[in-house]
């Protein structure tokens, strides 16, 4: 039971291992706190579409099932659009077309197909939590990285007196803006899988 | 702006791909070698001018009179589903050549998050129906100049040593941040330097 929260976290992380979901995850990796929003909004879908997917696998005909997963995220994207835009109007703002895009994550549909469709509820809501999970950390780990060095930031929510921007001494005053342009973003990307990749290798030369 | 200006704007200076990330896991799955990089590029293309037009006329002339405008993303994403589907067959009825060159990239083409997103630009760009067809296209061809680009590099890399942790994929996305970077030349001032 586990094993089906804890696989989207490291073994299958969305990101970095299956590389589903990838235009948000560089889209609103610019500020952490847009990342833990958007990472908020994928986890809800996911676990609404894994719910409903799961429920409903025995009543939808196998032949229209893309179309009819598609309009059940569908609702739950336009759920968190309307909500986020009523209750946290700024950072909508910032995520912008990226909300909508929800929609067509490939982590979204591709769990709908690959899981839910053939698990027990149970599972189904683990896997999504576990996936969603995952997603989250991946984009908040490049968004740490871009914002960190490229604006000398990091971007949380403001509690009270705290403004929620930690400023880094030193790289704030002299940060590494490359990082935080477009071109960035996939330079990250591609740095950090390649060290995941060599982590992966080095565990597995271990192990032998 | 002028329609030369949608061209340019968006082939060169905010590309979907290199500036917003829309349509990257085609950009990196389909990018292996150039000739089916030009067949998802075309088929994209293809896809992403008649969806601008569909979806125009379906937010102008079905959501706005009905009040329905929360509904957008739902009802954007039943037509460029169905549009694909529908594509995808009358090619496969009129042209046997086009149909095996573009064929197997229609399906993939429905989460293309490219399609979905010219689309709400458009809309959110309060363009005419003309300026959203040329949107469409130049968002296409924008898609397709990179992604041929792309495939291009990588043919060129497979020759060359790369480490082992960056084969692959993670190569793919350092020469496409590289390839963003050139791509910053193309700006807004340079646009109004050309048109005046």
């Amino acid at each position: 039971m586990n094993h089906e929260l804890t696989k989207g976290i490291f073994r299958d992380n969305p990101i970095f291992v299956l590389l589903l979901g990838l235009c948000p995850a560089l889209g609103v990796s610019s500020m952490v706190v847009n990342a833990l929003g958007m990472g908020a909004g994928v986890i809800f879908v996911l676990l609404g579409s894994n719910i409903f997917v799961s429920l409903l696998k025995n009543f939808i005909p196998p032949k229209v099932r893309i179309p009819s997963y598609i309009v059940i995220i569908a609702s739950f994207v336009t759920i968190v659009e309307m909500v986020m835009e009523a209750f946290m109007p700024s950072l909508f703002a910032s995520l912008g077309v990226f909300v909508p895009l929800i929609v067509v994550n490939c982590i979204i549909l591709g769990r709908a197909e690959a899981f839910a469709s053939r698990n027990t509820l149970k599972n189904s809501v683990l896997d999504a939590l576990g996936m969603g999970i995952g997603f989250t950390l991946g984009l908040s780990l490049i968004a740490l990285v871009r914002e960190f060095f490229g604006s000398g930031s990091i971007t949380l929510f403001p509690v009270g007196n705290f403004d929620g921007v930690i400023r880094i001494p030193v790289l704030n005053n002299f940060p590494a803006r490359i990082l935080a342009l477009a071109a960035g973003a996939l330079l990250v990307m591609g740095l950090l899988k390649a060290f995941f990749n060599w982590l992966t290798d080095r565990k597995e030369r271990v192990r032998i | 702006m002028n329609y030369l200006g949608i061209l340019i704007t968006y082939i060169f200076i905010s590309n979907l791909i290199l500036t917003h990330f829309l349509g990257l896991c085609p950009f990196i799955g389909v990018s292996k070698n150039t000739e089916s990089a030009v067949g998802m590029g075309f088929a994209v293309t293809f896809v992403m001018s008649i969806a601008s037009v569909v979806t125009w006329l379906v937010y102008t002339y079905v959501l706005i009179p009905l009040d329905l405008v929360y509904l957008q993303t739902i009802a954007f994403i039943l037509v460029i589903a169905s549009l694909v589907q529908l594509v995808e067959m009358i090619i496969q009825k009129i042209s046997a050549p086009l149909y095996k060159a573009l064929g197997i990239f229609l399906p993939l083409i429905t989460t293309n998050c490219a399609v979905l997103g010219i689309a709400l630009m458009n809309i959110t760009s309060n363009y005419s129906i003309l300026e959203s067809f040329t949107g469409g296209i130049a968002a296409g061809l924008g898609f397709m100049l990179a992604i041929v680009l792309m495939a291009n590099i990588r043919e060129r890399m497979d020759l060359e040593y790369v480490p082992k942790p960056f084969r692959g994929v993670p190569m793919a996305f350092i020469s496409a941040g590289l390839m963003a970077l050139a791509f910053m030349a193309f700006d807004r001032v340079l646009l109004t330097n050309l048109l005046g």
